[in-house]
């Protein structure tokens, strides 16, 4: 399809003719209100721009299949979740990590916005139109958090939804068997998200200052030297 | 391995943990027709690290698979919103091992896209050589350690020396053998040591010519085409709609490659090549397809070399990587299948978020439909022709 060699007069963010025309299926075939909002991927460089549509939690099964079978999307290659919330601040005179690097206070979404926190969003190609892709977007209930399944569509779906099951806690409703796959059974708590702390960091300064031996003739050595 | 057999259930109380862990592996103890659970791995030799698979038996016959993956987890996607961007390639190196440099690749590209910085021409086409090395390195272990899984000693030692020629290049120019993190954002950490052009040109026309040594060796044996012919079959449509990727999907006729077909990441149309498919789609097929790559490999790297432009090798850069407000996705054709990153950064020196699409990970997961009604000895052909590495199924 885009044998355009990307035609210049795209503005920075927007979608172009043939995103609109993706997105004009997708609403046809959705009905009314599915499509909240869309977007492009690829910040400041429109030339590998990707569409981003974020639909309705109620037709984000309906909308795999529209991907399948419509729009000719027979690939599938991710599903995964995010949580949009800030990382907690650690404390200012905490032991722990400083170096890690330091994200916007406020929370904020990204493209084709959300709701609230937690999103599920997925990416689907075609194996027989060069340079596609399709990135659908949903939000995520933060109190009750359940998404639709892609199982039925896409049975690759599968691993993908048990792992953002584990990762984030959405729970995938008509998924036919959710249960842990990287992490033992009897694990709580969602690791991916926000507010679930990497202990390894938050108990020990980095970079590994414990490690660190005095050199001999340094202070330390001059210490035990006058000790004794 | 271990064997599980059914009738020797213990009758007392199963504790809780154990429970569970028998849970994790649907494992049906209650079961009383005679039917055998058969744990291959997690240290079994054809699963190239730990995956382990619960196969549910009748005879010889598997009924039902199910791989038991996460030993091998390290919690890249967590680790990564703990670390800048130049920091993260370290990371990344080790999620496919055995072509770690193509591993870089996406990252420092959506980077680089995020940033709007263009990698100079002379590093674009190092990095495609590299890139061509390491699918070179890695195809040539499968087309050694796949002859030893259906009895064959002899193409393994083969394969292990061609592909030591292969790493002592990526070591000459980066420093490591496997773990290269040789990209910088930008361009390169280094150019090419002197002479090692001629040093790469006469190693591809030896893999030439060990190309043809393994079509001879494996590909004509007879005992060979017995047991992959016809064995693990994965149908177009179902491949693509599990995710699966690569390699496995061309030998199922599926005519896709991300290197053509994909976004342009590395100057792969500037040169001559071609896009090998096999109409099987069976276990014979798979090494067939990653054979004529490895071979088009080699001569993609003859024609970059020939072509490799002067000039600097690293493109102006910040001297702090802060990547801008943005979402975006780059995926890459890798030896192990489509490889990806969708980054959401908010401007500062690391990502908020990275999700990493690896293509072992949406591979493996056909297995429990693909196993299904074979026969035992063919499991291993089938888990040693979808060619996986556990550090790309469990990141």
């Amino acid at each position: 399809m885009p044998d355009d060699t990307n035609d210049d007069t795209v503005e920075d963010g927007a979608p172009n003719a043939e995103h609109e025309a993706t997105i004009a299926t997708l609403a046809r075939e959705l009905g009314d209100g599915a499509v909240v909002e869309s977007g492009v991927l690829g910040g400041a460089n429109p030339g590998v721009a990707s569409l981003v549509v974020r639909v309705r939690p109620d037709a984000w099964a309906r909308a795999a299949h529209v991907c399948r079978s419509t729009l000719g999307y027979d690939y599938l290659c991710f599903i995964a979740g995010i949580d949009w919330m800030p990382m907690p601040a650690a404390d200012e005179d905490a032991e722990g990590d400083t170096s890690a690097p330091v994200q916007p206070k406020e929370m904020t979404f990204g493209v084709a916005g959300s709701e609230g926190r937690f999103q599920a969003f997925a990416h689907v190609e075609s194996t027989r139109v060069p340079r596609s892709g399709l990135t659908l977007k949903t939000d995520v209930d933060e109190q009750d958090p359940h998404v639709q399944s892609w199982f039925a569509t896409y049975p690759g779906a599968d691993w993908h939804e048990r792992e953002c099951w584990e990762m984030y806690g959405f729970v995938f409703d008509g998924h036919p068997n959710l249960r842990h796959i990287y992490l033992p059974s009897n694990f709580e708590g969602h690791p991916l998200r926000k507010d679930f702390p990497l202990l390894a960091r938050e108990v020990k300064p980095w970079p590994g200052l414990v490690n660190v031996e005095a050199m001999p003739g340094e202070a330390g050595d001059d210490e035990e030297e006058a000790a004794s | 391995m271990e064997i599980v057999s059914t009738t020797d259930t213990p009758a007392f109380q199963i504790d809780p943990s154990i429970n569970s862990l028998l849970a994790d592996s649907q494992m049906n103890v209650e079961l009383d027709d005679g039917d055998m659970i058969l744990n291959i791995g997690p240290q079994h030799p054809a699963t190239h690290g730990t995956l382990r698979l619960v196969v549910r038996l009748d005879g010889e016959r598997v009924i039902s698979a199910d791989p038991v993956i996460g030993y091998m987890h390290r919690g890249y996607e967590k680790l990564t919103e703990y670390r800048t961007y130049p920091q993260i390639t370290t990371l990344i190196n080790r999620i496919d091992w055995l072509s770690s440099f193509a591993n870089e690749v996406p990252f420092i590209a959506a980077a680089e896209r995020l940033m709007n910085i263009e990698a100079t021409p002379r590093a674009l086409y190092i990095r495609a050589i590299l890139t061509e090395l390491a699918r070179i390195s890695t195809f040539l272990l499968f087309l050694g350690e796949m002859g030893l899984q259906v009895g064959a000693i002899t193409p393994a030692f083969y394969g292990f020396r061609d592909r030591e020629y292969t790493l002592n290049l990526i070591e000459a120019v980066t420093g490591g053998r496997f773990h290269p993190n040789y990209n910088r954002i930008g361009g390169l950490k280094d150019d090419l040591p002197w002479g090692w052009i001629a040093d790469c040109r006469s190693t591809m026309r030896k893999m030439l010519d060990s190309c043809d040594e393994f079509e001879d060796l494996v590909l004509g044996n007879p005992i060979f085409q017995q047991r992959t012919r016809g064995v693990g079959i994965i149908p177009p449509e179902l491949g693509a709609a599990y995710g699966v990727s690569g390699s496995n999907l061309r030998a199922s006729g599926v005519d896709w490659d991300l290197r053509r077909d994909g976004d342009k990441y590395l100057p792969y149309d500037d040169i001559e090549w071609k896009v090998w498919t096999h109409p099987d789609g069976d276990s014979f097929a798979r090494y067939w397809v990653r054979l004529q790559e490895t071979r088009e490999s080699a001569r993609m790297i003859l024609q970059l070399l020939d072509q490799l432009p002067d000039g600097p090798i690293m493109a102006k850069v910040p001297r702090i990587i802060k990547v801008p407000e943005g979402e975006i996705w780059v995926n890459t054709e890798n030896p192990l299948g489509e490889m990806g990153y969708y980054i959401v950064s908010k401007g500062a020196t690391g990502p908020f978020r990275v999700k990493i699409r690896t293509a072992s990970f949406s591979n493996v997961s056909i297995l429990p439909w693909l196993l299904r009604g074979i026969f035992v000895p063919d499991v291993i052909t089938v888990l040693a022709s979808l060619y996986f590495i556990l550090g790309d199924i469990d990141r």
